[in-house]
């Protein structure tokens, strides 16, 4: 690979950027179909009812209204699928209650869709929706893991008793006991990891069309994996075959795992164009929006540290309870499972871990992936109690990491995963240094001469991207491959286009996959266009998450590429006279070894496609597909140093420093993976600090607006000290690893840890996210008495 | 139903709305503006920035009607033919966007604070876009891209 101005390595301007800076992005509300009508989703104001009758007479005689359709008119629909079975301790598979897209007899949370209704404009469709008498018939409501836990507590489905879904276990539980009968200290912790709500700034849309002429369907939708929606929503839920069924996912205005699961919505929109042979529009209100975009995290778990008399780790015991929500959303059941309990080995040798998930049916919305899944939880958690560890062994909480840091690769951890490559001391020291760790006492007491608590906080992580070769995920209970699709099309002057199954919804794979394409073929930058989003040109895919579109996408485009090299190395032998075994490509050219003698690739493209001179029985065109199943996760790793001040007259927390060192593997494009990185840590910072979601007992959502929900903004976070330390990833031809979830895994427990750091001279020793004024003017107060 | 008529990216344009459309609903839906995104209904998030007589508006909470004879700059009208305007350009430069939602109305925000202040410190920036949500970039090359943006407006758009 040879570096240039634009190829791999080099911080190239975004291709995307232009049309999103001028206005001529096409993201799915821009999209109008001519004829097309309006959907309006009336949904539930109640977190538990069952539901006595509808009448929908005096909405469908409003103005502009053409049809209304409820649950029972659905009823012949097939639900909405999940995506993995769980299986618990016992064997047995999960319980998995069917979905409706529209509800039918009963509403399972406050925004659950119950009807549709289709005008000529979105305000006769609002308005008209107004005038449909439901009759709520109410039932008590579990809004909690604590509720729906609770002896005699309501069922939000007959066949979970319990409200449980499954009960689940990861590691070794007897070699985890015989650790702690061993140990000469034992800490715990007990923790709660906030609920989340992911708020991509772009809300939910999509239009479906129908074409009675061709049976075709078309739906465009804000998701970041189409291929995926069409796989559920045609085999599943609708019954349609793919070659009648295309979705598109054009510009997408952020998704952060909100956009990955298959929704009612789409459903009913789909089939509903159908019904009308028109074309159907919704636009989610972000009111709505706060009630229906799956939430996140949502974790209630205590652990248990084994340690010796050194402070190396013998033993990790983790029991956690999930909160799933109402209905099982795509990914929901894996993310407090698989993404979640294989995670706890961290960067530590601890030789035996074991971890047990129950997870809960509740009254809200259904909870799924959100930047990180699951192993922000994991870390969090991991971190918070090493940190109390080095606290209760009188240790420093550096040096108790350093301690048990792995450092033979390849590993394999008590918890099913190999890490392949890494080195944690490099972006330990590295963060250190960064951070002027040393230095920190000083910058303590400037704080404290000003009245200010300051402290600071570190933590060491690992994640587990890219998940990962299909037949283990199979086996874990995925109902989907985890393989990716990449294609390269080599037209015949020479310019190329590139199709890929991952989706870009502003992480730059039109920038990014290009400059690997253009490295690797010798061609222009500017020559290359990354076509993603639409299952009519794409072969197949499985979308975003995860951090997995360069580690799984890219590595599918780089052996496409390969592939387009060792049929352009048989044209040129034929046109060189040459045999294929002497023919070399470099630079964009074919060249017969030790010779001077070359074709260009533009030349091969041509004779491709006009192959009058051609190798006998060599297929015309250049433009070759691969499918690539990764052979193992990757393993990003890092390490995290925030600082803050705390106001103790206020409880005001400010962040005033964060540094991150991390190792994720080649970096194809430095800007794009430091704006990953800034993305994560804002997002982490808002976890730790300001965001979360609250239910009322009686399932109300109580912050249901930007006025009740804080989301980071400009002048609550730094700038950020970013730096890095790269080992390749040993499995994938690329080295890379994934960038798009450390901030949000990484930094969560560096802010608590901070905190607390800055409290503890005033006796406050435990702190829960988020770390709001309120709450920490209250721990300082009781700290007090 | 009234007409109104302003003049949008330089151009006259008139249209019937209602008494309640909004101005961002006739950008939209009346002319066809996409640019200026709709991302919450609390005037909170800032995707719907646009410029009436020079200054930044959420056109989510203005109505079209207010706007009758106006001036209206949306993100369309701010580059000159293919020329990206210096705030567009140091939003590419700076890597100040990843999924482009937020950056419509950032950018209309941005120039609008240069016009005031051609060299604002990282601190006026941040508050400054106290209006402005972005969930992707952390605000940190956001930050960068305003200063140097309105660096290079040289304190006029
Ligand atoms: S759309 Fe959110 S402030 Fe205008
Ligand atoms: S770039 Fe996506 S919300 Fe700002």
């Amino acid at each position: 690979m040879s570096a240039n101005g634009s190829g791999i390595g080099a911080s190239v301007k975004r291709k995307e950027d232009t049309r999103f800076l001028t206005g001529r992005g096409r993201y799915t509300d821009d999209i109008n179909l001519p004829g097309q009508l309006y959907g309006y989703i009336l949904r539930s104001p109640v977190a538990h009812a069952d539901i006595g009758g509808i009448d929908t007479s005096a909405a469908a005689a409003a103005p502009g209204v053409h049809a209304i359709f409820t649950g029972s008119d659905m009823e012949g629909v097939g639900g909405i699928p999940t995506g993995w079975l769980i299986h618990s301790k016992d064997g047995e598979p999960m319980v998995e209650p069917g979905h409706p897209a529209l509800a039918l007899g009963k509403v399972r949370y406050v925004g659950d869709c119950v009807a549709i209704v289709v005008a000529e404009t979105r305000e006769q469709a609002k308005e008209a929706a107004n005038l449909i008498d439901v009759d709520y018939q109410e039932l008590p409501a579990v809004a909690s893991i604590e509720a729906a836990e609770a002896e005699g507590a309501a069922q939000v489905f007959d066949e979970a008793p319990g409200n449980v879904c499954y009960d689940w276990e990861v590691g070794d539980r007897a070699a985890t006991d015989a650790a702690f009968d061993e140990a000469t200290h034992v800490v715990s912790i007990d923790v709660v990891n906030n609920r989340l709500i992911p708020n991509a700034i772009e809300p939910r849309a999509a239009i479906a069309n129908y074409d009675p002429a061709t049976g075709d369907y078309t739906l465009y939708t804000t998701s970041q994996n189409p291929h995926l929606i069409r796989l559920l929503l045609g085999a599943f839920v609708l019954g349609l075959p793919e070659h009648k069924l295309r979705i598109v996912a054009p510009d997408v205005g952020g998704g952060f795992g909100s956009k990955i699961p298959h929704y009612a919505e789409e459903a009913i929109l789909t089939w509903t164009a159908g019904q009308l042979g028109r074309p159907v529009k919704w636009t989610c209100e972000r009111i709505d929006a706060f009630k229906s975009d799956t939430h996140g995290r949502d974790h209630i778990s205590t652990a248990r540290l084994a340690l010796d008399a050194d402070g190396k780790f013998l033993g990790l015991h983790v029991s956690t309870k999930a909160n799933l929500g109402a209905y099982l959303s795509t990914f929901a059941t894996c993310v407090p499972t698989y993404l979640y309990g294989i995670l706890f080995a961290g960067p530590y040798t601890t030789p035996a871990v074991y971890c047990e998930v129950k997870s809960f049916f509740t009254n809200t919305v259904p909870v799924d992936a959100l930047r990180g899944a699951g192993r922000p939880e994991a870390t969090y958690l991991l971190e918070r109690l090493v940190e109390k560890a080095a606290v209760e062994l009188g240790m420093d909480r550096v040096e108790i990491r350093r301690k048990n840091f792995i450092r033979e690769f390849p590993y394999q951890t008590p918890v099913a995963l190999q890490y392949d490559q890494g080195d944690y001391d490099a972006t330990l020291d590295l963060a250190l240094k960064a951070s002027d760790w040393a230095g920190f006492e000083a910058r303590r007491a400037e704080s404290a001469a000003r009245g200010k608590c300051r402290g600071i906080g570190i933590s060491t992580f690992i994640e587990a991207c890219g998940i990962a070769p299909s037949a283990v995920v199979g086996s874990l209970g995925a109902r989907a491959g985890l393989y990716e699709s990449g294609s390269v099309r080599v037209h015949p002057t020479g310019s190329v286009s590139v199709f890929t199954g991952t989706h870009s919804h502003g992480q730059g794979h039109e920038t990014t996959f290009a400059q690997i394409v253009s490295d690797m073929l010798g061609v222009d930058f500017e020559a290359v266009d990354v076509v993603h989003g639409d299952s009519a040109k794409i072969p197949f895919g499985m979308g975003t998450y995860g951090s997995r579109s360069l580690a799984v996408g890219g590595t599918a485009i780089y052996l496409a590429v390969e592939k387009v090299i060792e049929k352009g190395k048989k044209i040129a032998a034929h046109l060189l006279e040459a045999s294929v075994e002497d023919i070399e490509f470099e630079n964009g050219s074919f060249t017969v070894a030790g010779t001077d003698r070359s074709k260009s690739l533009g030349e091969v493209a041509l004779t491709a496609y006009v192959p009058h001179n051609y190798p006998e029985g060599l297929e015309p065109g250049l433009e070759e597909t691969a499918f690539y199943d990764p052979l193992n996760f990757t393993f990003p790793a890092g390490t995290h140093v925030a600082e803050v001040e705390v106001d103790p007259e206020t409880g005001e927390v400010e962040v005033v420093a964060v540094t991150g060192a991390d190792d994720v593997g080649r970096i194809i494009n430095p800007m794009i993976v430091d704006g990953q990185l800034h993305g994560g840590l804002a997002h982490g910072i808002g976890q730790a600090l300001l965001e979360e979601c609250l239910y009322q007992d009686d399932g109300q959502l109580q912050t249901g607006s930007y006025l009740d929900y804080t989301m980071p903004r400009a002048a609550d976070l730094p700038s950020f000290n970013i730096n890095h330390n790269t080992t390749l990833c040993t499995h994938n031809p690329l080295g890379v690893k994934g960038v798009g979830e450390v901030g949000s895994i990484g930094v969560p427990p560096a802010v608590i840890n901070a905190v607390i750091d800055a409290l503890r001279p005033l006796g406050v020793n435990d702190m829960a996210m988020p770390a709001t004024s309120q709450k920490v003017w209250q721990a300082i107060q009781q700290a007090q008495g | 139903m009234p007409t109104v008529t302003m003049t949008v990216n330089g151009m006259e344009r008139s249209g019937n709305v209602e008494g309640r459309t909004l101005l961002v609903e006739f950008l939209r839906e009346h002319l066809g503006l996409t640019g200026t995104h709709v991302g919450c209904d609390t005037s909170q998030c800032g995707a719907c920035v646009v410029h009436v007589n020079g200054t930044s508006v959420k056109s989510c909470t203005s109505l079209a009607a207010q706007a009758d004879g106006a001036e209206v700059t949306t993100i369309e009208g701010l580059a000159n033919g293919s020329d990206l305007h210096p705030m567009q350009e140091a939003f590419r430069e700076h890597h100040g966007l990843q999924c482009g939602f937020c950056t419509p109305g950032m950018v209309m925000s941005a120039v609008d604070l240069a016009n005031q202040n051609s060299d604002p410190s990282e601190h006026e920036v941040r508050e400054w876009l106290e209006g402005n949500l972005c969930r992707c970039t952390g605000y940190h090359n956001i930050v960068k891209a305003v200063q140097a943006g309105a660096k290079a407006m040289g304190g006029g758009s």
